[in-house]
């Protein structure tokens, strides 16, 4: 009965997100490679893809930068400066609020690589931020000096508004007598959030989290643009590894067994949100 | 729980697994009316897609009823690679003629993406009585068979200006005769004139293959150790002496700040923008590049210099100490080979031969300022007219070495890109040797490495 209408998608599921996903465990067992004899006749070299990874300083490297980089710019930066911006919003002027809006909305309304560009423009050598410093004798290339803070700046300027967006309908839906209720028997601004708003959006709090964890897991064009994740590997997460052994050095087996690596670390992430939301029910 | 893991998990791997889909709605290379020619096309290097089009007219008026399809890719050099051998994985996107780097030729063969030619090319009058034998190498693979044809061919050296120079109190002739020479020339210009960059040489990630030839390879054939492979024992040369060296001379260069910065070395923009117009101003002493770097300054070009030529100086690169053969030069270039999938092998050839006859090579040469594969284009006194260094850069060939021709030579490149991008940074040459030669023994196997 629900087989016919389902059938479509379950079809096109399988193709471009079953289909790959599968490749990829096949690929990551094999030294298949862009060129070579690799290239016609990839050999099965069962886990050796993965201990070559595990053992490896640059995959360790770049784990890290990656947590680092989805706790800075999308747990603490998106999330909260999305929350900041929905609570301040709330009950302000039409007008503010359509101001602020569009300003934020903007930057995630651009393509990636316009956003990446325009960010780059922003904050390189030559850049806006360095023509205004200059003026009292700091510029510097921020790209080189901290190339982290820069990608960790550009995807929180990027993506905050999701969460703004995902939190202002929250709120919205938080019932007003309860609010008013904890006014009416005395509670500050600061108590009512976390006593009475909190706990009733909390169920979109972590799915925002999971949101945006997942998407700033993936996030490649944007470092790719603003620094190619150097210098010296400074801003290499993931992706870019996966990107540069696979695409760059032809690696396509090692690449897609850090793909795998990156699968994981977002089911990790994922299991914590899942496991937080049981947690307290 | 179990069911919104798995949802989760699935959630991520679509996220997050950025996979290549390429392909789209162009003919696949299996169609006999239709061949797929593919190039680079890119704001440093106009000059293909100009040539390809006039070159497609002539094919298609000769050739009634077939269809010259060109499929330029818009990428930077170092992507160009990846983005065409993605391509070559599905027969229905595969080009039939392709443009390719001749390092690359054996791996690709290796990979069994391209076509071996030599039945074809043997018919061809042009081809036995008019290229260069030696230039003929860049299109053979190990396996003895030629894949591809070569379109020009190059060499290295220093371009230096002579007004930075004079204002050095350095010799406009300049002759350098060891990597000594070199430096104290840089330092010298570093203490006459703060607001000028010494001296540049490609560096750092985004130099890429660039780096590993031009600079690294430049320096290490130079030393006692004089090769990355050593054909009569069939091993590759890592660890060596004459790779930390090479790597020595990058540190001193980036400590005693000779060159560009590391933040200029690893823009990813700054040295195909930025580098010919900070030449062209006058704001470099020297550099370390190929011959062909006067098209960036021809009207068009990236920073158009009419007086390039009376400005510029060019001057062969000394060994480390001076020892023989006193110079060193590499020599690459680039190549025209047939796609394996190709539904029209002999149209994809004849395509070659009209893109590669007297006048069309000739007419490449100039427009690239590269240097010329057949005897008669050799005579064209176009080539010279152009570009007054040309017989300087021609003069080289006499000495030139080539990048090994084998397969894993482009791994190889990329440890030593690991390599030198790390020293660029800060490192230490006998940490980045010692891991180069790790890279290099897991790339090629432990005992296919010896230790120079």
């Amino acid at each position: 009965m629900w087989l016919p209408p389902l059938a479509p998608s379950i079809v096109l599921l399988g193709l471009f997100v079953a289909g790959p996903i599968l490749w990829c465990f096949y690929a990551a067992f094999t030294n298949s490679a862009l060129s070579g004899i690799s290239a016609r006749r990839p050999k099965f070299v069962g886990i050796d893809n993965f201990t070559t990874a595990f053992t490896s300083s640059d995959v360790a490297s770049s784990l890290w930068l990656t947590v680092v980089f989805v706790l800075l710019s999308a747990v603490v930066g998106q999330n909260g400066l999305g929350i900041l911006l929905a609570v301040f919003l709330q009950q302000r002027g039409k007008l503010l609020r359509g101001i602020v809006g569009t300003v934020v909305v903007a930057a995630w309304v651009l393509p990636e690589v316009v956003a990446a560009f325009a960010i780059y423009a922003f904050l390189n050598a030559q850049g806006t931020l360095n023509e205004v410093l200059g003026w009292f004798g700091m510029g510097q290339n921020w790209l080189y000096t901290a190339p982290m803070l820069a990608v960790v700046l550009a995807n929180i300027w990027r993506g905050t508004a999701f969460s703004m967006l995902v939190y202002q309908a929250a709120l919205s839906e938080v019932p007003s007598d309860l609010v008013e209720a904890a006014q009416v028997d005395g509670a500050g601004p600061l108590r009512r959030f976390w006593h009475v708003v909190l706990p009733v959006i909390r169920r979109t709090v972590v799915t925002n989290l999971m949101l945006i964890t997942l998407q700033t897991l993936g996030v490649f064009g944007l470092i790719y643009v603003l620094t190619a994740g150097g210098p010296d590997n400074k801003t290499r997460t993931l992706p870019l590894l996966m990107y540069e052994q696979a695409f760059k050095f032809g690696q396509i087996g090692y690449g897609t067994a850090i793909a795998l690596v990156l699968l994981v670390l977002g089911a990790v992430f994922s299991l914590v949100y899942i496991r937080s939301l049981k947690a307290e029910v | 729980m179990r069911a919104r893991t798995i949802a989760a998990g699935l959630a991520v791997a679509a996220l997050t697994l950025p996979l290549a889909a390429c392909g789209g709605g162009d003919a696949a290379s299996g169609d006999a009316k239709t061949i797929k020619i593919v190039y680079r096309n890119y704001s440093d290097f106009p000059q293909m897609d100009t040539f390809m089009k006039s070159v497609k007219k002539e094919f298609e008026a000769a050739n009634p009823g077939i269809t010259a399809q060109l499929t330029p890719v818009s990428s930077l050099d170092s992507d160009y690679l990846a983005k065409v051998q993605l391509m070559q994985r599905s027969p229905s996107t595969a080009p039939d003629v392709l443009f390719e780097d001749s390092f690359n030729v054996n791996a690709d063969a290796a990979a069994g993406y391209l076509l071996p030619i030599d039945d074809y090319l043997n018919k061809w009058p042009d081809w036995n009585s008019q290229f260069i034998p030696t230039t003929k190498q860049a299109g053979r693979a190990v396996d003895g068979k030629t894949y591809a044809v070569p379109m020009g061919t190059d060499s290295r050296g220093l371009w230096f200006n002579k007004d930075v120079f004079a204002k050095a109190g350095l010799p406009t002739d300049w002759q350098p005769r060891t990597w000594n020479d070199v430096l104290d020339a840089a330092r010298k210009i570093k203490q006459t004139q703060p607001d000028v960059e010494p001296m540049y040489m490609p560096l750092g990630k985004p130099a890429a293959e660039a780096m590993s030839m031009q600079s690294l390879e430049m320096l290490l054939y130079g030393t006692p150790t004089k090769d990355l492979y050593d054909e009569k024992a069939g091993k590759w040369v890592a660890p060596s002496k004459g790779f930390e060296d090479a790597l020595g001379y990058v540190q001193t260069v980036m400590k005693e700040n000779l060159a560009q910065t590391a933040a200029q070395a690893e823009d990813t923009q700054w040295a195909q923008t930025q580098m010919p117009l900070l030449m062209s101003q006058g704001k470099i002493g020297f550099m370390m590049d190929g011959g062909w770097y006067a098209r960036y300054w021809e009207p068009g070009g990236v920073a158009p210099w009419a007086d390039w030529s009376k400005t510029l100086g060019t001057t062969k690169f000394p060994t480390q100490n001076g020892q023989a053969p006193g110079n060193v030069t590499l020599s690459g270039g680039w190549t025209l080979a047939v796609g394996a999938s190709t539904g029209n092998a002999d149209a994809s050839v004849k395509f070659i031969q009209t893109a590669l006859n007297k006048e069309n090579s000739a007419a490449i040469d100039v427009a690239c300022s590269w240097l010329p594969v057949r005897e008669d284009v050799k005579a064209d006194s176009r080539l010279a007219q152009k570009d007054p260094t040309e017989p300087f850069w021609s003069s080289l060939v006499s000495f030139t070495r080539y990048r090994p021709t084998l397969p894993e030579y482009p791994q190889v490149s990329n440890a030593m890109d690991v390599a030198g991008d790390s020293v660029v940074n800060g490192g230490e040459p006998a940490k980045a040797a010692q891991q180069f030669a790790q890279d290099v023994s897991k790339a090629v196997g432990a005992d296919k490495v010896k230790t120079g």
